[in-house]
């Protein structure tokens, strides 16, 4: 499961990566034409489009693959750098580069790649670059206001429109289908009938055809994760389900032995579980069972795994949720925890004192684990509860 | 019209958004440039004047990210790789040639002020914006992130509405 880096791919072996990634995005880039000053503010001026149709074919396509990844579970997006938004900064930062785009005729990707062909005015850009940069360093005091204010988050664009992610997918690629059709009739225009984009004609109407149809696959993808849910929310489904389940008296033996190979997971909100868990619980709600760090727990085969919630329903619920997600060592706790409170913490000597021998031994269990038990609660309550934030990934310029 | 062949446009865009994504899978994060430019001027600032690096709060808070040092860091790597990637693609297409680009119409000093003042308001944009064209608007589309997308939309409107007053840098007539 991805991102790769830091499980898989060590942070000094990612180096090597960026290299590697930057030696494919200089190429790519010089080979489209990135390199040439007149080449990128052709876009605006109605010249010549080639930025609009590059930039926008590689935004579609990389999102249109995180989409499909993050749908099959194979990508944790909460792991993903999401740029954060700070209203303020975004726009007049951004509107003051497109200043410099125009002035200088490049950006800081592109002057890179001319320099590296010999591109005079790219290498005085870049010059430039390193004085802008040295000015807002030096002058900080004075932007830091503007720079942090108004901020909003990390929001992905569906949730700031309240759409789904697919149907959002599915409008950006009919726009930019709509957009690239139109800059190849006003290319045209300006160019007095020469053509500029040397996408053969009849490649076109198929290409048209090939965005549509990826269009209007990610609008019917029902995302895994909407559907998992969905699933487990229907009580009927979980219900029926065979899964394994711990006894209350097994699990204060367990705890009573103190047994390592005990997992216990709180599914219950985190406010709840600071103020009481079990014994070396971890908290998990059940949205948290698709992170990637889960993954490890949950996948441990060494250990005894057992979700539990308030009551029964609760805890099957989460552990079904496991189980379709395709962890198959996972269990839940037969009563949850109002059981377990009410028989084995709060018990106490029936009335009639049991003759059944196997009634008796149950007293002097239960009547012991009462009595024991709420000890290593006590002494086993972490100090200070606080929840691991996933560790993403700074990104960025 | 220049007679260098360019690849195709949609191609061009497909390979570098299959890029785009193969980075975001691995290591979790999209492609960028200018952050580079800030690793640079804080490596600078900090060797040749380390005390008032240190007074300052910018340079303190980069260095606080990055303990070992201000070069080490991932888009450092990934820009020298563009350099390298784009000089290879000079290479095989026979675009390698010292020049300074410019329309006839305008002098060469005039190119270069263009570029330098150009070059120094994106370089001062993408710190106040968090990224530039790469690791603000084209990362940030793929992520689908609202400020990414913003971003864009901020530098192609600006740059549009701004193009006419400096049609005459790019526009012989």
């Amino acid at each position: 499961m991805g991102p790769l880096v830091p499980e898989i791919i060590g942070n000094e072996l990612n180096f090597v990566v960026a290299l590697l990634v930057g030696i494919a995005f200089g190429f790519i880039l010089e080979q489209a034409g990135f390199s040439t000053s007149k080449k990128l503010v052709g876009l605006f001026y109605g010249y010549d489009f080639t930025v609009l149709r590059v930039f926008f074919t590689a935004g579609l396509t990389a999102m249109t693959g995180v989409l499909i990844l993050t749908h099959y579970g194979v990508l944790d997006m909460s792991l993903v750098y999401v740029n954060p938004l700070f209203l303020w900064s975004a726009l007049v930062g951004g509107v003051i580069m497109g200043l410099g785009f125009v002035i200088g005729g490049y950006c800081p990707g592109t002057s890179f790649c001319g320099a590296a062909i010999g591109k005079i005015d790219a290498m005085v850009f870049i010059v430039g670059s390193f004085i802008g940069v040295y000015i807002f360093a030096e002058g900080y005091p004075l932007f830091e206001d503007l720079y942090k204010a108004e901020f909003l988050g990390s929001p992905q664009i569906f949730e700031t429109f309240g759409m789904s992610r697919g149907l959002f997918g599915f409008v950006l690629i009919l726009v930019a289908v709509g957009a690239f059709w139109m800059v190849t009739y006003i290319e045209k225009r300006q160019n007095n009938g020469q053509k500029i984009d040397i996408t053969p004609s009849k490649m076109v109407l198929p290409l048209t055809g090939v965005a549509v149809i990826i269009a209007f696959t990610a609008f019917f993808f029902p995302e895994k994760r909407e559907t998992v849910l969905e699933k487990v929310s229907d009580k009927e489904f979980v219900n029926q389900l065979e899964i394994q389940s711990m006894s209350v008296d097994e699990l204060a033996l367990r705890l009573m032995l103190k047994d390592r190979n005990l997992q216990l997971i709180d599914v219950r909100t985190f406010e709840e579980f600071k103020e009481y868990t079990l014994p070396n619980a971890i908290h998990a709600e059940l949205e948290e069972m698709f992170n990637k760090n889960m993954n490890n727990i949950l996948n441990n085969r060494e250990k005894v795994i057992v979700v539990f919630g308030d009551d029964d329903y609760s805890g099957k619920k989460a552990a079904a949720l496991a189980k379709e997600l395709g962890y198959k060592n996972v269990g839940y706790l037969s009563g949850g925890l109002i059981e377990f409170k009410s028989e084995i913490l709060d018990f106490e000597a029936p009335g009639i004192l049991p003759a059944a021998r196997s009634l008796a031994d149950k007293y002097k269990f239960r009547s012991s684990a009462a009595e024991k038990l709420p000890a290593i609660i006590e002494a086993a309550k972490p100090k200070e509860v606080k929840k691991e934030a996933p560790k993403r990934v700074l990104g960025g310029c | 019209m220049e007679k260098t062949t360019y690849m195709n446009p949609y191609l061009a865009g497909f390979f570098l958004g299959i890029l785009l994504l193969v980075t975001i899978f691995i290591t979790g994060r999209g492609l960028g440039a200018s952050g580079a430019v800030k690793s640079a001027v804080v490596a600078t600032t900090v060797s040749v004047a380390p005390a008032h690096a240190g007074d300052s709060r910018f340079y303190r808070e980069y260095m606080d990210e990055h303990p070992e040092s201000p070069l080490k860091n991932w888009l450092v790597f990934e820009v020298v790789g563009v350099v390298i990637g784009a000089f290879l693609s000079g290479l095989v297409s026979n675009r390698l040639n010292l020049t300074l680009e410019k329309i006839p119409t305008i002098t060469n000093k005039v190119r270069i002020a263009g570029a330098l003042t150009g070059g120094l308001l994106f370089g001062f944009g993408a710190q106040l914006g968090r990224g530039c064209t790469s690791g603000s608007a084209l990362s940030g589309m793929a992520v689908l992130s609202t400020g990414g997308i913003l971003t864009m939309m901020a530098i192609f409107g600006g740059a549009y509405a701004f193009a006419y007053f400096f049609r005459k840098l790019w526009l012989p007539r």
